[in-house]
């Protein structure tokens, strides 16, 4: 029998070779794939617009009282009333556009907040690893199990109820998760070869914590951030619900929320808002959970 | 006449096995028309690269096929049609007259039970014991596959185990009911080299005490010999050689097996540059060629090969393959 | 197991401390007193004042001063209601606080389980999707939007159930419910999941291997395994109800502690705001080491740890 060596027969296998896909495009090639996923971001494009567009759409003003329309139920298309009226005779529709904003805002100053801490946080614990390592972590073991709400409303009672504080607040109180993920990512990645390139090149720690480790965490951070920003929009409205929010003149969804509750009994259409919040939240957690899927697809 | 019957009847029988997936991407072919037997007491091995089919034969035959899994075709368990039946029919059979242990026995055992209870559930199950009695048989039989203190290990978590010792529970736990028919599925592939001489020695005596027949899925042809009376070769879903084990090593008659053999380095031969491969790629059991399916890996392919799938022809007492050469 | 139990308790305690640390610190930061809101009194009053609830000390020493109380369970007085001690609105706000909070736990384990097992039996099909997509809706919508809304619903329109009040045990169910149906929403979801995923291990298949029973493999083997991210998420659920029984409570006018805290919120009642959360969060350590128990005894690998 022949010596057989290795023969270059084409492998039957070759034409279905496929281009390699980088990881980005398949994730938004996944992420296109799941419907509730893209269907949430379009809803959510939406919301927004028409939130942040209000003021150039010639919608009636959110202040204006009409005595003669209160309550009106919706949806009056005659006079424009999309959501009917509140107590005071102010366009719902218009009030919750404009209290989008404020939620809308809330969410994202807030997740930045957190982005900011969690990232920070998480990688240097993981790049520094060891002692400093475990201490770091057993802090945010430890914060963990603290009912953050009661400290936001804590800090609102003690400092007051403005807005900046309100950002940080709720930033300071969501990094946990981002932090744990971080560090996670960190560690893996410290073992990579082409870290070690880069101290041996005598770059410095806070260099390659900056340019090597942080962008190559982005995939995780982006599905946490989507994921953050529904929890922050939450314990905004939930303050601003109690009363421990943003405060009068400005009003966000919790706060309309909180006023249609206490007039439900003769104008129930008062609660609109908070179907416009249940929307968005669940949207976001969509399209998070969609993020999630479409860079680590587990069978579902 | 049953009585007589019976004894000669072989363990499995199995006819035109064919099992297919049904996955998103389309049909995928796991085994094509496999028939062959085992006898009682007989040691068969089956050899194949990975997705040759070898698994998802006995997956088919035990009745574990995942749940996008069909298998046709006919399988007999001493004379008894076991493919397609229910759990409820298959549970008198599994685990008492015929019991599978598989490749990683890290993930094999419940790491929430104790090995105690994983044990002794099988002897009350099938054997009505109690308690007790089931605790002193499986005591015994880990003493039997050579757990060192089984006793005190007995009340023990998987987790508390080693690889090694792993296995040796999950083979002792298969003895239980004293099965006619153990398959193995690549039992010791998960495990160190020297911790899997001893697992296949163990085997093979137990098999000997026990009067059982052995079915030994491998990819690894060093673990066949000495092992099985007779191996069956697999690729692309089907049955390509069958042979008693000296006549295959000897005189294989598949371009397939030879290449198999070729390509394991052997102490006595003189070093060569490189080590012999099959060259290619197993075959994408989504889209099958037509005709043979090894042949675009076969040095001695012909014309006939792409167009007519050969069957499997018996060519001696014992010996069939599936080649239209007509010898190599 | 013993050491893993003592380890768990030892990490609790810095835990309890830093809470009650920072609420103290945190509220003695404040600008003002407590006395600030209130009309200007000559400044005599203001130093009697202070000295009687001894806010002419130096923090630190106001702080051991704290931390004694504590030990004796004395929470200080309330700055609100002056006849009362925070100790005492605490003790009389809890049983109501506990009752809804356990039904609304009870409801959370008995209907996630179940929907999320049924669920997983029967995947991809119209069963699935609903629970999974009911499942979403819970977990995003805000208790504060659905505790109206069923009001509404159930209240006003259907009048199957009463719309305030609190002397009847029909009271009790809107509340319980709007309380729970965030957590029977995430239960379910971990549940699915975590049943899909364990029907396809390597060790359910060698119980089928061994010819049990398929109804012993799935209850000795299969759930058994499944429950235990459900476990663990028993912590988080207790303090998500905690901080959702202060909406709830406020919006059904219950006479919980929750409502307590809010009132104290809203009148800058320091001493209540700080026992209150130092309560509470006694309540989510406990209850997170429990778990952790409770996980170990059902995992034999942490125990090792």
């Amino acid at each position: 029998m022949a010596d057989v060596t290795v023969r270059d027969i084409p492998s039957p296998m070759a034409a279905e070779e496929v281009a390699g896909r980088s990881l980005w495009s398949d994730a938004r090639r996944r992420f296109l794939q799941n419907h509730a996923a893209v269907a949430s971001l379009v809803i959510l494009i939406i919301i927004a617009a028409l939130s942040f567009g209000a003021p150039f759409l010639g919608l009636r003003d959110q202040d204006d009282v009409n005595y003669d329309m209160m309550p009106a139920a919706p949806p009056d298309f005659a006079t424009g009333y999309f959501f009917g009226s509140d107590a005071n005779g102010r366009d719902l529709f218009v009030r919750t556009l404009y209290g989008g904003q404020v939620s809308l805002t809330v969410g994202a100053v807030a997740t930045l907040v957190s982005l900011l801490i969690g990232v920070a946080w998480g990688a240097t614990a993981g790049f520094i690893g060891g002692r400093v390592d475990g201490a770091m972590m057993r802090i945010v073991d430890i914060l963990y199990s603290i009912p953050f709400i009661f400290f936001v409303i804590l800090l609102t009672v003690v400092f007051g109820h403005d807005i900046i504080l309100i950002y940080l607040a709720i930033g300071a109180v969501s990094w946990l998760d981002m932090a744990r993920i971080v560090r996670g990512q960190t560690l893996s990645l410290k073992r990579k070869e082409f870290i070690e390139a880069a101290h041996a090149s005598g770059v410095s720690t806070f260099n390659i914590v900056r340019r090597h480790i942080i962008p190559n965490c982005l995939g995780p951070v982006v599905i946490y951030v989507t994921l953050t920003v529904p929890t922050v929009i939450l314990t905004e409205s939930f303050l601003s619900f109690l009363g421990m929010g943003v405060q009068e003149p400005q009003s966000s969804w919790g706060t309309l929320i909180s006023e249609g509750a206490r007039s439900m009994e003769i104008s129930p259409w008062g609660l609109l808002p908070g179907v416009v919040l249940a929307l968005t939240l669940l949207c976001l957690n969509f399209v998070g959970d969609g993020m999630r899927d479409a860079f680590d697809p587990k069978d579902r | 006449m049953a009585a007589i019957a019976n004894a000669d009847l072989p363990v499995l029988d199995v006819n035109g096995l064919e099992t297919t997936f049904s996955t998103p991407e389309g049909e995928v072919k796991a085994v094509n028309g496999v028939s062959f037997q085992v006898r009682a007491g007989e040691a068969v091995g089956v050899v194949g690269e990975s997705g040759s089919g070898k698994s998802q034969i006995f997956m088919s035959i035990m009745g574990l096929l995942a749940s996008n899994g069909r298998a046709r075709g006919s399988v007999k368990f001493k004379g008894t049609e076991i493919l397609g039946q229910p759990p409820s029919k298959l549970n008198k059979i599994r685990g008492v007259r015929m019991s599978m242990i598989f490749q990683d026995p890290m993930t094999s055992l419940n790491p929430y039970l104790t090995v105690a209870r994983q044990m002794t559930e099988v002897l009350v199950e099938h054997k009505g014991m109690s308690m007790a009695e089931a605790r002193k048989a499986s005591i015994a039989l880990l003493d039997r596959v050579q757990i060192p203190e089984a006793a005190q290990r007995f009340d023990m978590y998987p987790h508390e185990f080693s690889g090694g010792m792993r296995q040796r529970v999950m083979i002792a736990m298969a003895l239980l009911c004293q099965p006619e028919l153990l398959i193995a599925d690549e039992p010791t592939t998960a495990l160190d080299v020297t911790v899997q001489a001893q697992i296949l020695e163990l085997i093979g005596g137990l098999r000997r005490d026990f009067n059982m027949a052995l079915t030994l899925i491998t990819h690894d042809m060093g673990v066949i010999a000495g092992m099985c009376d007779r191996v069956m070769v697999m690729y692309g879903g089907r049955v390509v050689e069958a042979a008693p084990a000296g006549k295959l090593f000897h005189d294989p008659q598949h371009p397939y097996s030879a290449g198999l053999l070729r390509s394991m380095p052997r102490l006595d031969e003189t070093m060569h540059d490189r080590l012999t491969t099959i060259a290619g790629q197993p075959p994408n059991l989504q889209r099958l060629p037509s005709g043979c399916a090894f042949r675009d890996r076969c040095d001695y392919r012909m014309e006939i090969c792409a167009t007519e799938l050969p069957p499997l022809r018996g060519i001696a007492p014992e010996r069939s393959k599936a080649c239209h050469l007509q010898a190599l | 197991m013993l050491r893993y139990f003592l380890r768990r308790v030892g990490g609790a305690i810095p835990t309890l401390f830093l809470i009650i640390a920072v609420s103290f610190f945190l509220v003695h930061a404040a600008p003002g007193g407590p006395f600030s809101t209130e009309r200007n009194r000559p400044a005599e009053i203001e130093e009697n004042l202070k000295r009687a609830y001894h806010l002419d000390e130096s923090v630190p020493r106001q702080f051991l001063r704290y931390l004694n109380g504590l030990a004796h369970a004395d929470f200080g007085p309330s700055f609100q209601y002056k006849d009362f001690s925070v100790s005492e609105l605490i003790a009389r706000g809890f049983p109501t606080s506990l009752m809804l909070g356990t039904l609304a736990i009870a409801a959370a384990l008995i209907l996630g389980l179940s929907a999320g097992i049924w669920a997983a039996f029967r995947q991809n099909s119209a069963i699935d999707y609903s629970v999974m997509g009911m499942s979403m809706t819970g977990i995003a919508v805000p208790n504060f939007v659905v505790a109206p809304f069923l009001t509404l619903v159930f209240g006003s329109l259907l009048h199957w159930l009463p719309v305030g009040g609190w002397d009847h045990w029909s009271n009790i169910v809107l509340p319980a419910v709007a309380l729970g149906l965030p957590n029977v929403a995430a239960v379910s979801r971990l549940t699915r999941g975590s049943m899909i995923e364990v029907l396809r291990s390597n060790y359910v298949r060698t119980a089928r291997a061994k010819g049990l029973r398929e109804r012993v493999t799935i209850t000795r083997h299969a759930i058994r395994a499944a429950i235990l991210p459900v476990i663990s998420y028993l912590g988080p659920a207790v303090a998500n109800i905690i901080t959702g029984s202060v909406i709830i409570e406020q919006i059904f006018s219950i006479p919980g502690i929750g409502r307590y805290f809010v009132q104290a919120a809203l009148n800058r009642d320091y001493t209540l705001v700080m026992g209150v959360t130092i309560f509470y969060g006694v309540i989510i350590i406990t209850c997170n080491l429990i778990t952790d128990l409770l996980y170990g005894f059902l995992d034999p690998r942490v125990r090792y740890d």
